[in-house]
């Protein structure tokens, strides 16, 4: 997920963050809206319910994509000119809500999006639309292995790590490396979503 | 007199592991291609031979690197079951809505029993890699010497 790198990345360097602000690495008070958006999209799968697919993988999508985007290519280059103190704020607010919505966004579209592909037939060999969700399967598997296997770890260990009395700049910057490294191809993989969905829905 | 080397903590980030994220990230890998392989027959039944491979392979690694994890000593065990089991939580939840939609699409007999393997393999990966992360770079409890290098056998 390119946002979560970019501000992450900006968010902390090398040097010692200071004068920070307590870290809670799980908003709790965002359990409750998650529970709802679960509970609604298993609704909608299990009434096979067309408006609510849709609109979960719609509003779902739309807003992976457009924060992804929005945050890695506007917000993270505005967050590395700022001073450290305000990046270390920045990071220690934003980075949790992260944590919590980046996962239900993905959850809510990748579930009601193979659901309504069903649904409409756009799974079938016959449709036309068929290669196309198949090439979008393989560019959700590039970016699953990415946000779970190494950039989703790398957030909680940073949110944990700026917990401590004494944060180590060090450890900060080796694990914001990987959102670096990783951020080019997640943003590929982001506009490729975009061109293959409104292929799909104009097929 | 100044402390010698030996009883100087070292840092967190020099210390060297075994290759527990790499082959539990690997393993989520052969998971992922397993599942789109599955995915991209639907709404037909896919040969299950390849797919079947990539999930044992996958079980493989995470086995693999949960082996290599359980040696690991001095760790901080404390604050990687603490990160595990929430990340376990989060992550049954996320792997039951999935199995769920295939059971909902009357996915039945091997082709569900092998959906269901590798969601387990994938709710038991995800979880792994997260707690492991940050445990490598928390301080053992009650350790105050120095951390010796794991990434190869004594």
């Amino acid at each position: 997920m390119t946002d979560v790198g970019n501000v992450q990345a900006a968010g902390v360097g090398t040097a010692q963050v200071t004068a920070r602000p307590t870290v809670q690495v799980v908003p709790l008070k965002g359990l409750p809206v998650v529970a709802a958006v679960v509970v609604f999209v298993i609704a909608a799968i299990a009434g096979n319910w067309l408006w609510a697919l849709t609109f979960c993988h719609v509003v779902g999508g739309a807003l992976w994509t457009a924060i992804d985007l929005f945050v890695g290519l506007i917000v993270g280059p505005i967050l590395a000119r700022l001073p450290l103190p305000a990046r270390a704020e920045f990071t220690a607010r934003f980075m949790p809500k992260m944590v919590l919505l980046m996962p239900t966004l993905v959850l809510m579209t990748l579930a009601a999006g193979f659901q309504l592909a069903l649904k409409l037939g756009n799974l079938s060999p016959a449709s036309p639309n068929h290669s196309w969700l198949v090439v979008s399967y393989c560019v959700v598997g590039v970016m699953a292995v990415i946000a779970l296997g190494v950039l989703e770890p790398a957030n909680i260990a940073v949110l944990f790590e700026m917990r401590k009395p004494e944060p180590d700049g060090a450890v900060i910057a080796t694990l914001m490396r990987r959102f670096i490294l990783t951020a080019g191809v997640t943003g590929v993989m982001q506009v490729a979503t975009l061109i293959i969905m409104t292929r799909v829905a104009t097929q | 007199m100044s402390a010698g080397p030996a009883t100087v903590p070292a840092p967190a980030i020099s210390r060297r592991f075994p290759p527990v994220a790499e082959l539990t990230t690997v393993s989520l890998a052969l998971v992922v291609v397993g599942g789109i392989l599955m995915a991209s027959y639907a709404p037909r039944r896919p040969p299950l031979g390849v797919p079947a491979v990539l999930a044992v392979a996958g079980a493989v690694l995470l086995f693999a690197s949960g082996y290599l994890l359980a040696r690991v000593r001095p760790f901080a065990w404390d604050r990687f079951f603490l990160v595990f089991r929430w990340a376990l939580l989060a992550y049954v939840i996320s792997a039951g809505m999935i199995g769920f939609a295939f059971v909902k699409d009357h996915v039945r007999g091997a082709l569900l029993a092998l959906v269901l393997v590798m969601l387990v393999i994938y709710a038991l990966d995800v979880p792994l890699v997260i707690a492991f992360t940050v445990a490598r770079y928390a301080s053992p409890a009650g350790h105050a010497g120095s951390l010796p290098d794991l990434s190869r056998p004594a």
